[in-house]
């Protein structure tokens, strides 16, 4: 924990690049194609670095697509055959978890250069189909079983949260309208379109409480990120330099029901603590904050237990625009899934790189102005795995 | 099929059969081996009432495969009278409306049929709780 406070020594990790591919419904793309669309965005972005290593995130290839191996079958088909190559699976997470593989990997030195590839193909299955392979991150035999979905589970914890909070019923519409406002200028995004608040008053029921403007969209996408230690660094990397400040993964129980208090995400709590601790910082130092919002539920929850919020309070940040890009913390600043689109497995990524992008200042009309601290975090299901890391922009040589 | 998956499971499914810790005296469901809160060794089988209220409760809509012909359902989290949480469906429930805090009692249904010649999975569910069973 204390050796990653030291400024520049030799197991610092570094972004030296990253790819991403709009999120949406890619009927002319492959699994295998859209991962390989990452890594040549990638390539033309940055520097190119062959990677010693690869690092799959991805949920539902095995459900989906009938394909394991996936990390192999990738590395081959993107040229880069023979290398270590594994698939990293924690369901939502499991972006996160990847990067946190790269950077164990390289910290430990036997990895110069590691590539994290988060890839998700969900578009040719149907609704019923697609929540089977989005139930499995459930516990099977005792949530799962009984016909429940990731979209009941998040209606179940909003609905105990208006009530134990005594919150108004549209408490969470500022998130979504945050959302949906900052993907207007990101090309990524599969909504690219403001909402008014009507528009979330109106919106047709998923699972009461949960609106369909509480609901990201599951979609097709793939985001990947190179990384390398200090010493292997190329010297050409134009664009200002990203360190990997925090990496921490920490687990829950995966049923919600096994959880002392479902409403306070303790896997969060914990990695936010261990990450900022770790940076050597406060909630205070962190200029955004992509965090979890597959359910517009999951932010108010995460900001509480990050640390951004008092608990019952998380909602109150959606409102005077705290969470917009030039407030306080702003959140979801591509559009988070909620707008850029869920990619399962792969949100991640997608998070890694859109934080690498901010602190490098290019992120273009998204911009939040002088980051230079950004702070990323994915989640499993219902916070059964929380993966969160710190990046920070080092100026200078 | 996974039969035998099922049937491992029968004894907490059908009965309400969980453990309880002889450490901390803590009562577990779904049985565990190993108690949540002290993480000594805990096999002693402990029957549970069936009591219990409703902590939070929504309806499916959009329903996995295998479970779409029994959609919308109710699902709930349903805090047992003797403290440990589960996940299970509500049912009988006619017209009334559920409610948070609303008392239960667990009921044996069917969770679903796996086709003409699948097995059927029952499992326990959760009505509300009768009036002349209320105590």
């Amino acid at each position: 924990m204390t050796m990653a406070k030291d400024a520049e020594t030799p197991k610092d990790v570094y972004v030296i690049g990253v790819g991403m591919t709009p999120v949406g419904e890619h009927w002319e793309k492959s699994l295998r194609e859209l991962a390989l669309d990452a890594i040549t965005a990638l390539r033309m972005d940055g520097v190119w670095v062959r990677p010693q290593a690869l690092y799959v995130a991805n949920m539902l290839a095995p459900y989906l697509s009938g394909q394991t191996q996936l990390a192999a079958l990738l590395a081959d088909f993107a040229g880069l055959r023979g290398i270590e190559a594994i698939t990293i699976e924690a369901a939502g997470a499991s972006g996160g978890a990847a990067a946190r593989q790269a950077y164990l990997a390289i910290t430990s030195g036997m990895i110069d250069v590691a590539l994290i590839i988060g890839v998700e193909k969900v578009s040719e299955r149907t609704s019923a189909e697609l929540e089977a392979a989005l139930s499995t991150s459930s516990d099977a035999d005792h949530e799962a079983v009984h016909g429940i979905t990731p979209t009941a589970q998040a209606a179940l914890l909003m609905r105990r949260y208006l009530l134990e909070f005594n919150v108004p019923d549209d408490a969470f519409a500022g998130f979504s309208l945050n959302a949906h406002a900052n993907a207007v200028t990101n090309p990524q995004a599969i909504y690219r379109r403001a909402i008014q608040v009507e528009n979330y008053l109106n919106a047709p029921m998923v699972s009461e409480p949960v609106n369909l403007f509480d609901a990201a969209p599951l979609a097709d996408g793939a985001a990947a990120l190179l990384m390398a230690r200090s010493d292997a660094l190329p010297e050409n990397v134009p664009y200002p330099t990203v360190r990997i400040a925090a990496s921490s993964i920490v687990s829950n129980a995966v049923a919600l029901h096994d959880r002392s208090d479902p409403l306070l995400l303790d896997s969060v709590v914990e990695s936010s603590a261990q990450a900022l601790q770790q940076a050597g910082l406060n909630p205070g130092d962190i200029d955004l904050f992509e965090l979890h919002d597959c359910y517009s539920i999951f932010a108010a929850l995460s900001l509480e237990a990050a640390g951004f919020a008092a608990r019952g309070e998380g909602w109150k940040l959606a409102l005077d625009g705290i969470i917009a890009k030039d407030g306080e913390i702003p959140i979801c600043t591509f559009g988070g899934s909620k707008a850029r689109g869920d990619t399962g497995g792969a949100t991640g990524v997608y998070q890694l790189a859109e934080i690498t992008l901010q602190l490098q200042d290019r992120a273009g009309e998204n911009q939040v102005q002088g980051a230079k601290i950004g702070m990323a975090q994915c989640l499993a299901a219902s916070g059964a795995t929380a993966a969160t890391h710190i990046f920070s922009r080092v100026d200078g040589p | 099929m996974e039969i035998s998956r099922h049937w491992r499971l029968k004894r907490q499914r059908y009965a309400l059969v969980g453990e309880v810790c002889p450490h901390c005296q803590k009562k577990i469901f779904p049985p565990r081996d190993i108690c949540p809160e002290c993480s000594e060794d805990a096999r002693t089988l402990y029957q549970f009432s069936g009591r219990g209220e409703v902590y939070s409760y929504t309806t499916v809509y959009q329903a996995p495969a295998g479970y779409e012909e029994y959609a919308p359902y109710t699902v709930a989290l349903v805090k047992l009278e003797e403290g440990p949480m589960l996940t299970a469906q509500l049912t009988d429930l006619g017209d009334e409306p559920v409610e948070v805090g609303m008392p239960v009692e667990m009921v044996t249904r069917k969770l679903r049929s796996d086709g003409e010649k699948g097995m059927l999975v029952y499992s326990y569910k959760f009505r509300p709780r009768l009036k002349e069973a209320v105590r």
